[in-house]
C-alpha cells in the first residue's frame, strides 16, 4: 500500500474509539474490527453505550466507546487497556484516558479541545497543553478543520462535512496498522447507495486521514498484526444478542416448529426481539406485549398452542415474569426465558454488565419451582447456549433460564458459521390423534408428559396452574399428590444432566488452583489462565455453562483440586450456589460490581496471591 | 372465527352434551355461572366449527374455572393474564376458536392492562366477561365493577371508588365488537356467544352474572320476572329500540346528546320517532350512550351493542408473513447464516 518507515510485529492490539455520542465511533470501531477479521485476525470487540441517550453534547456522560482487540493468537476478550485510544473530544478523553496502557498512543482532535468543551468535560486545564499527558504517545490532529479543507470543493452542507470526520480517524488508524481500504469503501459505497456525494465525502476524507498519518509519521513505526491460525471455514461476526436470536431461530428450525417470541423491550435484551422482528421471511412471529407478564403469557399461549416459544428480557424483566414461569412449570410447556443480565437492583445500571440474577434464575419463583437454567458464555456462542436452551426445553417439556449479560450480549467477536445440518435434531414429544393421551402420563426416560396440540381430534384436555393428578391430570388436592407431583418436578430438572455434557476443565486435571467461572467471564479467565500457566503455574479454568441442573462429574471434578477459586461479576452467587450443593468443598471467591467485565491483569493478581498462599 | 369448518355432511352434528367434561363442578348452587356454562355449550354446539379447534382460556376466579367444565382443550391460567395468553394461543394457530373467560376483576383489575391491549389489537378471539361486580373466588371483596358505596369485606364503610363500565373501556380501547347479556337468558347468551365467534377480532361478550353468595341480586332490576321487561333493552339490527311489559317505551336522543327515555303514544310520540339500532355504525358514540345505560334510570342495553368489520392482527400478522417471504432470497436458516459479510479462511 504504501513504504514504511519501519515496522513492528504484535502479537494483539487493543484500540478503543471514543467520542460523543454523534461521532460515529461504533462505525469506526465495526469498520475497523470487521477489516482485521477479513484480513485475518481473530477479533473481540466491546462497545460502550453512553448511559443516557439524550446527554449533553461533549458531557461524559455522552461519551460513546467501542473496544475491540486483535491479534495473531486467538483473542477472548476486548482487552484490559488499550493501546490506541481515539478520544474525539475531551469528554471522551477524560472518560477513558484511565483505560490507556502507560506509554500508550493517544490521538485527539485538537479542534475539539476548546474552552467550552474542556469546561463541559471537567477540565480545570487543557490536559494537551499541560504534562499530564507526558507519559503517551500524544497525537494532535486537526480533525475537523482538515476534514473541511479535504471536502472543500464538495457540494454537502456543513453538517454533512462534519459527519464524515470519523472516517479521518479511521484513515489514520488504518495507517497505524497497515490496514486495506476495500472493506469500508464497499461498505460506504452500500451505506450510502442513494447520495454519492456522501460516498465520494466519506472516501475521500478515509484517505485523507490514511495519508495524514502517514505524513506526520504518526508513529515512528507502524505496526502490524499478522493473521491469526484459524480453523478453515466461513466466518462472519456477530454479537452476542443476534447470536441469541439466531440460536433460537435454528432451534425451532431444527425442531420443526414456528417460533413465536412474546417480548417487552428492555435493554441490553432489545436487540433479540428487534433481530427476530426481522425475520419474517423465517416465519417468525414476534409479538411486542404490554410489557414483560404479556410477553411471557402470550409465549406460554402459543407454546399451549404448539409454537416454540420464547420471551426475552433483563433483570427487572425477568422479575415480572416469575409468577407466569412457575404456571410455565406447573404445566410442563416448555419455553425458553432469555435473561441477558445488567446491573442491578432495580433500573440499576441497564447499559452496564452484571451476572446477578443467577439466584433469581435459579430459586427466585413462588413455591417449589424448579427449572433448567444454562449461560453462554461469549458472544458467538450465545447461538449454541440459544439453540441448547431451545433443545431442552422441547425434550424435556419445561421453561428453561438462558443467561446471557449486557457484556457478551453487544460484544462481538468473529464466528465459524456452522451448517444447521451439522445441528442435531430436536424432537418434542407431541402426542398424535389416535394416541392413549392422558394429561400427565409421562415417558420414562425423562419424566416428560406429551404435548398434545389444540386442534389434534381427540386429544382434549385442560391445564393450569392448579395442581394436578398424577397421571390423568385432574384438579388435585390430595397431600400424597402434591408430594408426589414436586418430587416428579424436581426429578424432572435433575435428569437433564442425562441430556447435557460433562464439564471439561481448561488446563491439567489436577493442579493447586482451579479457577471457577461461569457465563459471560469466560474470554477474561481463560485468557488470565492460560497467561499463567504460560509462566508454569499449577492453574486451571472449569467454566460452567450448564448451571442447574449442573454436569454429573462436577464434584468429581472439584475433588481434584487444591484450592477453588469462584470469580463472577456479582457477590458471590454462583458460589453461595456450589457451597449449598458440594458442602464438604472450600470456595474463596473473587467477586466485582462495577458494571464492568473482569480485567484480565486484576485476575491474574488474585490468582497468583492464591498460588502463593500456603 | 376459525377458517375449519365442519362442512362434511357425515360429521356429526354436536350437540351442548358433546361439549360437557366430566369435571365434578365446584360453582355454589344457584350461581349465576352454571347458565352461562349452558348457554356457552348451546353455542358452540351450534357453530360449524370442530371439538378439537376450540381453546378455551380463563384466568383465576369462580368463573375462570370455567375451561374445567368445558370438553375442549382448555387452560386454567393465571389470575389477570388470560387475554395475553389467549392472544398467543391465537397467534401460534389462528386456525383455532379461541374463548377467553374472565371475572371482573380477572379482566379489569389484575388483567385491566391486558384486556385494553388484547381489544385494542382485534386479536380474533371471544372475551367471555363474567361480571358480578364482586370478588367471588376470594370471598367477598369489592371489583373494579362494584358501585360505588357497596359495602363488601374490604369496605365495610362503602367503597370510595368509582366503578368501570366495561363497555367504556373496551370502546375506549377501539373495541370493535360488544354485545351483553344475562347469566339467566340461555337463549340471548347463546345467540350473542354465536354472534361474537362470528365476528372477526376481539369480541366482548360480558355477561351478568348472579353471585349469590357475596353480591346476590347484583342484577335483580334486570333479571326479576316482575321487573326485567321494564329494565332489558334487547338490541336488534335495524329494529327500533322499544321495550318495557306492553312494548310501549323506547329511546330518543334529546337534544342535550343524552337518551331520553319515552312512551309511544304520549305527547305525540311514534313509533317512528324511536331510535334504530346499529351495531355496524363505525362511530362509537351511540355505542357509548346504549351500553352506559343502566338502571333504574334506563333500561339496560342487551344483546350486541357493536360490531363493526375490521381486520384482525391474527390476519395481518400471517398476511405479513406471506409478504415478506414472497420478496426475500432468506429461505431457511442455512441462507440466513451465510447472508451479509462473510468472509472463508483457507
Ligand atoms: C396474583 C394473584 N393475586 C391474587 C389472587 C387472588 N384472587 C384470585 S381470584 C381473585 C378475584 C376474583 O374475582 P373475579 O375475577 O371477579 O372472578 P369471580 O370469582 O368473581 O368469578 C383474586 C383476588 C390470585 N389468585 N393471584
Ligand atoms: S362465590 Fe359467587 S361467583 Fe363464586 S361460585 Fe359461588 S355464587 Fe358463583
Ligand atoms: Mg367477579
Amino acid at each position: 500500500m504504501s513504504q514504511k518507515t519501519k515496522i513492528i510485529e504484535r502479537e494483539e492490539v487493543v484500540i478503543r474509539f471514543s467520542g460523543d455520542s454523534g461521532d460515529g465511533m461504533q462505525l469506526t470501531g465495526t469498520q475497523f474490527s470487521d477489516t482485521s477479521a477479513l484480513f485475518g485476525n481473530d477479533v473481540a470487540t466491546f462497545p460502550d453505550y453512553p448511559a443516557e441517550i439524550r446527554a449533553p453534547q461533549g458531557t461524559v456522560g455522552g461519551v460513546s466507546g467501542f473496544q475491540l482487540h486483535f491479534g495473531h493468537q486467538e483473542i477472548n476478550t476486548p482487552g484490559d487497556f488499550a493501546d490506541v485510544l481515539v478520544a474525539m473530544n475531551p469528554a471522551a478523553l477524560q472518560a477513558n484516558l484511565k483505560w490507556v496502557k502507560p506509554s500508550g498512543t493517544i490521538i485527539v482532535n485538537e479542534d475539539s479541545f476548546t474552552d467550552k468543551n474542556l469546561e463541559k468535560a471537567g477540565y480545570d486545564s487543557d490536559p494537551l497543553m499541560d504534562d499530564k499527558l507526558a507519559d503517551y504517545n500524544l497525537i494532535k490532529a486537526k480533525v475537523t478543520t482538515l476534514t473541511r479543507e479535504c471536502l472543500k470543493d464538495s457540494e454537502l452542507d456543513q453538517k454533512s462535512v462534519l459527519r464524515s470526520k470519523n472516517m479521518f480517524t479511521l484513515g489514520m488508524v488504518y495507517w497505524m496498522f497497515d490496514r486495506p481500504f476495500e472493506h469500508t469503501e464497499e461498505f460506504i459505497e452500500k451505506k450510502f447507495k442513494k447520495y454519492p456525494a456522501v460516498v465520494d465525502a466519506n472516501k475521500k476524507v478515509l484517505r485523507a486521514g490514511y495519508n495524514f498519518a502517514k505524513t506526520i509519521e504518526a508513529l515512528a513505526y507502524n505496526f502490524s498484526v499478522a493473521p491469526a491460525k484459524i480453523r478453515k471455514g466461513t466466518y462472519r461476526n456477530i454479537t452476542g444478542n443476534k447470536a441469541t436470536a439466531w440460536g433460537l431461530m435454528a432451534a425451532a428450525e431444527r425442531a420443526n416448529l414456528e417460533l413465536f417470541c412474546g417480548s417487552y423491550p428492555i435493554t441490553p435484551a432489545t436487540e433479540i426481539l428487534q433481530e427476530l422482528a426481522a425475520r419474517k421471511d423465517l416465519g417468525v412471529k414476534t409479538f411486542q406485549a404490554e410489557d414483560e407478564i404479556a410477553g411471557i403469557c402470550t409465549a406460554i399461549g402459543a407454546s399451549f398452542a404448539g409454537d416454540f416459544a420464547v420471551t426475552t428480557t433483563s433483570g427487572p424483566g425477568l422479575a415480572l415474569k416469575t409468577e407466569a414461569a412457575g404456571l410455565a412449570v406447573m404445566t410442563e410447556l416448555p419455553l425458553v426465558i432469555v435473561n441477558v443480565q445488567r446491573g442491578g437492583p432495580s433500573t440499576g445500571l441497564p447499559t452496564k454488565t452484571e451476572q446477578s440474577d443467577l439466584l433469581q434464575a435459579i430459586h427466585g419463583r413462588s413455591g417449589e419451582c424448579p427449572m433448567p437454567v444454562i449461560a453462554a458464555s461469549t458472544p458467538s456462542d450465545c447461538f449454541h447456549y440459544a439453540f441448547e436452551a431451545g433443545r431442552i426445553a422441547l425434550e424435556h417439556m419445561t421453561p428453561v433460564i438462558l443467561l446471557t449479560d449486557g457484556f457478551i450480549a453487544n460484544g462481538a467477536e468473529p464466528w465459524r458459521i456452522p451448517k444447521m445440518s451439522e445441528l442435531p435434531e430436536i424432537i418434542a414429544p407431541i402426542a398424535k390423534e389416535g394416541d392413549d393421551f392422558l394429561p400427565y402420563a409421562r415417558e420414562e426416560k425423562r419424566l416428560s408428559r406429551k404435548w398434545a396440540i389444540p386442534g389434534t381430534k381427540g386429544l382434549e384436555h385442560r391445564i393450569g396452574g392448579l395442581e394436578k393428578m398424577d397421571g390423568d391430570g385432574t384438579v388435585s388436592y390430595v397431600p400424597e399428590n402434591h408430594q408426589v407431583m414436586s418430587d416428579i418436578r424436581k426429578r424432572r430438572v435433575a435428569l437433564v444432566a442425562e441430556n447435557i455434557p460433562e464439564i471439561k476443565v481448561k488446563g491439567n486435571e489436577e493442579a493447586d488452583v482451579l479457577v471457577v467461572g461461569w457465563g459471560g467471564t469466560y474470554g477474561h479467565l481463560i485468557t488470565a489462565v492460560r497467561e499463567l500457566q504460560k509462566e508454569e503455574k499449577s492453574i486451571s479454568l472449569a467454566h460452567f455453562n450448564y448451571i442447574f441442573p449442573l454436569p454429573k462429574n462436577t464434584a468429581e471434578v472439584f475433588s481434584r483440586y487444591k484450592k477453588i477459586i469462584v470469580c463472577e461479576i456479582n457477590d458471590g452467587q454462583f458460589a453461595e450456589y456450589l457451597r449449598s450443593s458440594f458442602q464438604d468443598i472450600k470456595f474463596e471467591q473473587h467477586n466485582k460490581l462495577m458494571g464492568l467485565p473482569f480485567t484480565v491483569v486484576e485476575l491474574k493478581e488474585r490468582f497468583n496471591q492464591l498460588l502463593e498462599e500456603k | 372465527m376459525a377458517d375449519t369448518v365442519l362442512n362434511s355432511p357425515n360429521i356429526k352434528k354436536l350437540s351442548a352434551k358433546d361439549f360437557r367434561s366430566d369435571q365434578e363442578n365446584r360453582w355454589c348452587p344457584g350461581c349465576g355461572d352454571h347458565g352461562i356454562l349452558n348457554s356457552v355449550q348451546k353455542a358452540l354446539a351450534d357453530m360449524e366449527i370442530k371439538k378439537e379447534d376450540y381453546a378455551v382460556i380463563s384466568g383465576i376466579g369462580c368463573s375462570s374455572r370455567f375451561p374445567y367444565y368445558m370438553d375442549t382443550y382448555g387452560f386454567h391460567t393465571i389470575h389477570g393474564r388470560a387475554a395475553a395468553i389467549a392472544s398467543g394461543v391465537k397467534c401460534a394457530n389462528p386456525d383455532l376458536e379461541v374463548i377467553q373467560v374472565s371475572g371482573d376483576g380477572d379482566a379489569l383489575a389484575i388483567g385491566g392492562n391486558h384486556f385494553i391491549h388484547a381489544v385494542r389489537r382485534n386479536i380474533d378471539m371471544t372475551i367471555l366477561l363474567f361480571n358480578n361486580e364482586i370478588y367471588g373466588l376470594t370471598k367477598g371483596q369489592y371489583s373494579p365493577t362494584s358501585n360505588q358505596g357497596m359495602v363488601t369485606k374490604t369496605s365495610p364503610f362503602g367503597t370510595i371508588e368509582e366503578p368501570f363500565k366495561p363497555a367504556q373501556l373496551a370502546l375506549g380501547a377501539q373495541s370493535k365488537f360488544y354485545a351483553r347479556s344475562i347469566d339467566t337468558s340461555i337463549k340471548l347468551t347463546t345467540e350473542v356467544v354465536k354472534s361474537a365467534s362470528a365476528h372477526k377480532g376481539t369480541s366482548i361478550v360480558e355477561i351478568l352474572q348472579n353471585c349469590v353468595i357475596y353480591n346476590d341480586g347484583t342484577h335483580a332490576l334486570v333479571t326479576d320476572k316482575a321487573t326485567k321487561d321494564d329494565y332489558q333493552l334487547i338490541l336488534e339490527q335495524d329494529k327500533p329500540m322499544i321495550f318495557g311489559i306492553e312494548k310501549n317505551k323506547g329511546l330518543i336522543l334529546g337534544g342535550n346528546g343524552k337518551l331520553i327515555v319515552v312512551t309511544i303514544g304520549e305527547h305525540g310520540i311514534t313509533e317512528a320517532d324511536v331510535l334504530v339500532h346499529d351495531a355496524h355504525t363505525e362511530n362509537p358514540h351511540m355505542h357509548w350512550l346504549l351500553s352506559s345505560m343502566m338502571a333504574p334510570e334506563y333500561p339496560v342495553a342487551l344483546g350486541v351493542i357493536r360490531d363493526v368489520a375490521s381486520p384482525s392482527y391474527d390476519e395481518k400478522m400471517v398476511q405479513q408473513i406471506k409478504d415478506v417471504q414472497a420478496l426475500s432470497s432468506i429461505k431457511n436458516m442455512d441462507d440466513l447464516l451465510n447472508s451479509g459479510d462473510t468472509w472463508v479462511v483457507e
